[in-house]
């Protein structure tokens, strides 16, 4: 009976990959005929080999902009992840048994929940330079003599940036590696707590080696998501990454090399180059995880 | 226990809820100050700085703002793009997890590796390749881009893959066969119904991801009257409405305010779909 309606699955998942091969891969192989071409958005697209490549290879806007991407997502991760291992291990300690872990999730997941458009926004004006409430709340107290300009010096504004990112994920990181612990026997902590083990002991001889498949996901999410950040440097400058191309990311130069110079050829490379890059970073992650964890045994 | 210890460790406990609580109010801060700030008039902004004290100026703020935008509308369009988005990507992918399950058929397991792997690939990949595909069916300055792609969303029919087979008694399927339900009914009756928890998961990561979602519309939308909310916040930015403080700050506040208000209600909620999502993995 079951071997005649087998013909059936066909059916079942035909929709999904009707929409698949028409929205999703025939877009991506399109992409990539187009980074070997000079296509301009219109008329025919003059096939130029390699040329797009090499150009990316010594774009110094790009590199740059690689350079940004990095930078940006390095202070954003340790920032974020930093804070959700000293909530995980607050939160973890069965000594001192905290309360209150639901609110406190809730909490600090909030500001990831909101549009990033909107967050941006709402930066861009608590930052602003002389009526900023940041720079007035900090006058106030006495902590500075004049009004910092955050968003017009590079250094300022990549830490604004990756700390804008940091205090919306933690709360997400934290949740993630909450899941993760509560995932953990509690004998092994009852029985190092037996041996006299103290908290950090425990935090680092069971809960981070247990933990590693999570922060494995962690980290590589967060890389990917971080290597095509754009909302908040597109919001929170004019479009193009000023100051000084400080803030120009790689997703926000393929932006503009498309959709405002029209160079969609050279665009299609920086997609490829920026998922080059990508899988770049996921395999050096695993590897360095995986090793790891062999020498850990 | 010894009185002296007892009292260390409280006082070791009052110390981390009391840093426990600063980080909650970093959290709330800049929201706290956005409600303060859009009741506030632009020339009051100005003038006197920071306070935690609200004005009086909401009614004229929300007239300046509305001069410019209608940020309901935004609103509006959002809600519906996010609820076209999360009943069809929650519908087709059990559809697709339901048929990668119950058959056996040739090229089954090939093609659900080849979701598995594409899965990884970045969003952003095929983006200029979309827009074009886009402009030449005419599907541009429409909703269709964004809300028939999230049909074929790969880590929800994964998800609910592993979900069914770890949920699925072929024996419940079997009696509904013998009981003379056709395939589709066996999937609306008894497959639905069993993936329910996982769908909900999902559903809500969709919302979220369409909710938030802001280059894809950026690209794909020209209207002002069909932007979606995060486009909309964005063209707040470049407007006259960026010229008044206050207006510019109750703009935002529309935009999140909503949301926090849902998000109350629907915190655990959410929560255990990040949580499950994660261990699942």
């Amino acid at each position: 009976m079951q071997s005649k309606l087998n013909k059936y699955g066909y059916l079942f998942i035909l929709p999904f990959f009707a929409v698949f091969l028409t929205f999703t891969v025939y877009p991506i192989l399109l992409t990539f005929y187009y980074s070997f071409t000079s296509y301009s958005g219109f008329g025919d697209a003059a096939f130029i080999g390699m040329e797009n490549y090499q150009r990316l290879l010594s774009d110094n806007y790009f590199w740059e902009a690689f350079y940004n991407t990095l930078y940006i997502w390095g202070i954003n991760f340790g920032f974020q992840l930093g804070i959700a291992l000293l909530l995980a291990l607050l939160f973890s300690d069965i000594r001192l048994k905290m309360k209150g872990l639901s609110f406190f999730r809730a909490a600090f997941y909030l500001p990831n929940l909101i549009t990033i458009a909107s967050v941006a926004l709402l930066f861009g004006i608590l930052l602003g330079w002389h009526h900023g409430t940041i720079n007035h709340l900090l006058l106030d107290l006495g902590l500075i003599n004049e009004p910092i300009n955050w968003l017009n010096n590079p250094t300022t504004a990549r830490w604004s940036v990756a700390l804008i990112g940091a205090w919306m994920w933690f709360g997400h990181t934290f949740i993630i590696l909450m899941a993760g612990i509560s995932g953990i026997s509690s004998d092994y902590f009852e029985a190092a707590l037996i041996d006299g083990a103290n908290r950090f002991q425990m935090f680092l001889k069971i809960t981070l080696p247990l933990l590693k498949p999570i922060m494995l996901y962690v980290l590589i999410t967060s890389l990917i998501g971080g290597l095509q950040i754009f909302d908040l440097p597109m919001l929170l400058t004019d479009g193009r990454g000023a100051p000084q191309g400080s803030l120009n990311t790689m997703v926000l130069y393929l932006y503009n090399q498309a959709f405002k110079f029209n160079n969609y050829g050279y665009a299609a490379a920086i997609a490829y180059g920026l998922f080059i890059i990508t899988v770049c970073f996921s395999l050096i992650t695993f590897k360095a995880m995986y090793r790891k964890s062999v020498k850990g045994e | 226990m010894q009185p002296g210890k007892d009292n260390k460790q409280k006082i070791i406990k009052g110390f981390f809820y009391f840093l426990l609580t600063l980080l909650v109010v970093i959290s709330f801060i800049p929201f706290y100050m956005m409600i303060i700030n859009a009741t506030r008039s632009n020339a009051d902004i100005l003038r006197e700085g920071f306070t935690l004290i609200p004005g009086t100026a909401i009614v004229d703020n929300y007239h300046v703002l509305l001069e410019y935008m209608n940020l309901w509308r935004g609103f509006l369009n959002s809600l519906i793009v996010a609820v076209a988005v999360t009943v069809l990507s929650s519908y087709f992918s059990a559809l697709t997890a339901f048929g990668f399950a119950i058959y056996k058929f040739k090229g089954s397991n090939f093609l659900f590796v080849t979701i598995l792997v594409l899965m990884m690939v970045p969003g952003q990949l095929g983006l200029i390749g979309f827009y074009d595909i886009m402009r030449t069916f005419g599907f541009l300055d429409s909703y269709i881009p964004l809300i028939v792609p999230p049909i074929a969303s790969t880590f929800t029919v994964f998800f609910l893959r592993q979900f069914l087979s770890s949920v699925l008694h072929s024996s419940l399927i079997e009696a509904a066969r013998i009981d003379g339900a056709g395939e589709f009914k066996i999937f609306h009756k008894i497959g639905i119904p069993m993936m329910m928890p996982a769908i909900s998961t999902m559903a809500i990561f969709a919302f979220i991801g369409s909710w938030n979602n802001y280059i894809l519309p950026l690209v794909v939308l020209f209207s002002p009257e069909k932007y979606t909310l995060p486009v909309m916040m964005g063209a707040l930015r470049g407007s006259q409405v960026a010229q008044n403080l206050g207006a510019m700050y109750l703009g935002i506040a529309i935009s999140v305010v909503p949301i926090m208000i849902a998000f109350v209600f629907l915190s655990k909620y959410i929560i255990s779909s990040i949580s499950a999502g994660a261990v699942k993995e």
